[in-house]
């Protein structure tokens, strides 16, 4: 019992004693700090002051000797042992090299100045876009085999102005958080959208009642951990129907300098780079989401902008400051969709016909080849 | 028109009412028809050839109109109506010796023979595809959804002389719904191949007495859409709404392999009468030919309309046609090489067991493959 409590004791007191030694480094090392702060601007580091003179000496040395940049041919940065000296000289190293650049461009620059007009042109940088494979079902505006088919599609009922655009949004069941919201959000932003709950519905009988109550689009957000992550948008009354995938979604609340709500009155649509065969149908499948006559009163703009497969969606609203310059103020919500499959006829996953259905180790295999 | 009908190996039908010949040796494609009168319910639904020498197409649309296309002439020389467009798209389309069989999808299938009366059969409702016994003319199949495969005589035309019978119900009991989507006769036998709705792959055999499938096999998870017979025996090609291909063993009904490439669904379907080639054709716009042997993409075509139907002809697509220019005459020589070459070969095939078949198959490839080095040699 007494042994064993004085063992306690002395436990007891050996924590007290590590205690204080704690304090005293704490102290140590708000000290350092300070000093640190202090002599920042200093080029030797206050750190090895404790150290030998020796090592100090050859130090020093060494850092004279990058002033010069005049290192033996084989000295290498990564063969400094000490950490703190190596990431000290390796920041040096890269300062100087940048400081080589930046000269080296400004005397580009300044030769392209001298020369005026005539300096060879500039070179293009190589980007995955401009290297892009040629698709051969680009569509040629003049080809008269693909505008009939696309003047007698499914959509050829809105471009020819017999209907008007009226979307139903719903969700997967038991939308949380975020979906909510962004569904809300995506409401203000398409004109005649009507949000309702999807109520545990399946969509296969959602969609005779939409196509009797005059719905033109059905639009699902599916969540994953309350998180949108997919959309299915199907044209009513007899297809097509793409599925999406949804990434990055940003709400407007999470938006920086964004403008004011946005009013009701239509937008107007901006559809970029959807070139192929397959990008004209998605184009035309977003186009019709919007009602035919844009009020420009609003000055509200939704662009659909497409690059590298990846849809970005964007909503503005601009101004026009004067004759030359214009401001645009984004409203959100902002987010990004890639195809993953359009079916032909309405939503059908099991037995539907699919137009067109990605297949990621099957046919990309070139990095550089696109599909809208 | 007519020299560029001549040299089409390939004939597909499109969603517009365009048929299209496709040249692959010059790899070419064009449209055979005016832009002016084009419209949706001139859909090609069915496509086949009009006379055993191959040189008319018979064009079904969607408005019961049936066209016959002279592939030397290259205009259309003919146009039939066979019902009306109330009655359903056409589902298969035949010819006998001097009758023309048709069938829609409500099920009504017809022969029209000239000079006397059309015979009427009712095949059931939602027929989706009506086949010809390519052996006997006067034997069709028929086949739908809730309507199981009927061969029928059109010689006695009451009652089919082969109806099948649903397979038993499954282990929880219930009932296996019926959807057959496509069928082929297989040749040298009484068999028929079936691909359903519900991705199985059946075999019935209207010989033996059982009535239900005597081989039943399942490719993917998607509905089948379309089937075809190579040239080699006891292997089937089947094609479903997702654009997966594959080539099935019909000995023991395991894949084989799979053919890439597709992105859209599989409408249509057919081998090489002879060559082990395939051409597929659907919704994404493309017609693609595969070689069965390694199963790599030969030649893929986009067509700019969806694709229904895709009709070969029985000549070596490769090689040119029977045109008048002398490049093609220097090929057609080499043709005759190759016929001799394969002389010689079948009569090692008598000799050799089954088992040497593929070796003696992979024998047969390499003067083949020469003879198209040859030709480009000569281009």
């Amino acid at each position: 019992m007494r042994t064993g409590f004085t063992a306690l004791k002395k436990v007891k007191i050996n924590s007290d004693a590590n205690m204080d030694i704690v304090e005293a480094q704490e102290i140590k090392g708000t000290f350092t700090k300070k000093k640190n702060k202090k002599q920042k601007k200093q080029p030797t580091p206050p750190l090895t002051r404790s150290d030998d003179s020796m090592v100090k000496e050859t130090e020093t040395e060494h850092v004279d000797m990058l002033g010069e940049s005049a290192f033996p041919p084989e000295f290498r940065v990564s063969e400094i042992k000490n950490k703190q000296r190596r990431h000290l000289m390796f920041m040096k190293l890269k300062l100087e090299k940048r400081k080589q650049r930046m000269a080296m461009k400004k005397k580009k620059k300044k030769e392209r100045d001298a020369l005026g007009d005539k300096a060879p042109p500039k070179n293009v940088p190589k980007t995955i876009e401009n290297q892009r494979i040629y698709d051969e079902t680009t569509v040629n505006p003049e080809d008269e085999e693909v505008a009939f088919d696309e003047g007698t599609d499914e959509f050829s009922a809105y471009f020819n102005r017999l209907t008007h655009p009226k979307v139903l949004i719903t969700t997967s069941d038991r939308p949380r958080g975020r979906t909510v919201r962004f569904c809300r959000q995506l409401a203000t932003v398409i004109p005649d959208a009507h949000v309702y709950y999807r109520k545990g519905l399946a969509l296969k009988k959602i969609i005779p009642q939409c196509v009797a109550r005059g719905f033109t689009y059905l639009m699902v957000i599916n969540e994953d951990r309350k998180v949108p992550n997919g959309m299915v948008l199907c044209h009513l009354p007899d297809g097509p129907t793409a599925h999406f995938k949804v990434s990055s979604v940003r709400l407007r609340k999470e938006m920086k300098r964004r403008g004011k709500d946005p009013t009701e009155h239509s937008p107007e649509v901006i559809l970029n780079n959807f070139t192929t065969r397959l990008g004209h149908s998605i184009g035309r499948l977003f186009a019709a989401l919007f009602p035919h006559d844009p009020q420009f009163v609003g000055r509200q703009v939704a662009t659909f902008h497409n690059q590298r497969d990846f849809i970005f969606f964007r909503f503005h609203r601009y101004i026009f400051k004067n004759e030359q310059r214009v401001g645009i103020q984004e409203l959100g919500p902002r987010f990004t969709l890639k195809l993953r499959s359009l079916q032909k006829g309405t939503f059908d996953s099991k037995f539907g016909e699919y137009e067109w259905i990605l297949k990621r180790h099957e046919n990309d295999v070139c990095r550089r080849r696109f599909n809208l | 028109m007519a020299d560029k009908s001549q040299i089409c190996s390939v004939w597909v039908g499109s969603e517009t009412g365009i048929l299209k010949g496709v040249s692959l040796s010059k790899k070419q494609a064009f449209n055979f028809c005016e832009f002016s009168c084009l419209s949706r319910d001139q859909e090609v639904c069915v496509l086949g050839w009009g006379d055993p020498q191959e040189t008319e197409v018979l064009v079904g649309s969607v408005n019961g109109t049936v066209k016959t296309f002279s592939t030397e002439k290259g205009i259309f020389t003919e146009t039939r109506q066979c019902g009306e467009s109330t009655q359903g798209r056409f589902t298969g389309l035949a010819v006998t010796d001097s009758a023309l069989i048709t069938c829609v999808e409500t099920g009504l299938l017809r022969v029209w023979k000239e000079g006397s009366e059309t015979v009427e059969i009712n095949a059931g409702k939602n027929v989706s595809r009506m086949r010809q016994n390519p052996s006997q003319c006067n034997q069709v199949a028929t086949g739908g959804k809730e309507n199981g495969l009927k061969v029928w005589d059109l010689e006695r035309p009451e009652t089919p002389i082969f109806t099948s019978k649903n397979v038993r119900n499954d282990w929880l009991d219930l009932r296996v719904p019926e959807w057959v989507r496509d069928m082929a006769f297989i040749p040298n036998s009484d068999k028929i191949v079936t691909c359903t709705g519900l991705h199985q792959v059946r075999v019935y055999d209207p010989a033996s007495p059982q009535r239900r499938p005597v081989l039943e096999s399942e490719f993917g998870e998607y509905p089948l859409t379309a089937l075809s017979l190579p040239a080699n025996k006891d292997s089937v090609v089947v094609g479903n709404t997702q654009g997966q291909l594959a080539i099935l063993d019909l000995r023991k009904g395991l894949v084989r392999g799979c053919l890439k490439g597709l992105a859209g669904g599989v409408r249509g379907l057919q081998c090489h009468p002879s060559l082990p080639l395939v051409a597929s054709c659907g919704l994404d716009r493309f017609l693609r030919v595969h070689s069965l042997e390694d199963r790599t993409l030969q030649h893929k075509v986009y067509l700019k309309s969806r694709l229904n139907c895709v009709l070969l002809s029985s000549r070596d697509p490769e090689l040119g046609s029977t045109g008048v220019s002398t490049d093609v005459e220097e090929v057609k020589e080499e043709v005759g090489e190759v016929d001799e070459v394969w002389d010689t070969m079948e009569m090692i095939k008598d000799k050799a067991k089954k088992r040497a078949t593929e070796e003696v198959e992979a024998v047969l490839v390499e003067p083949e493959r020469t003879t198209k080095k040859k030709k480009k040699a000569v281009k």
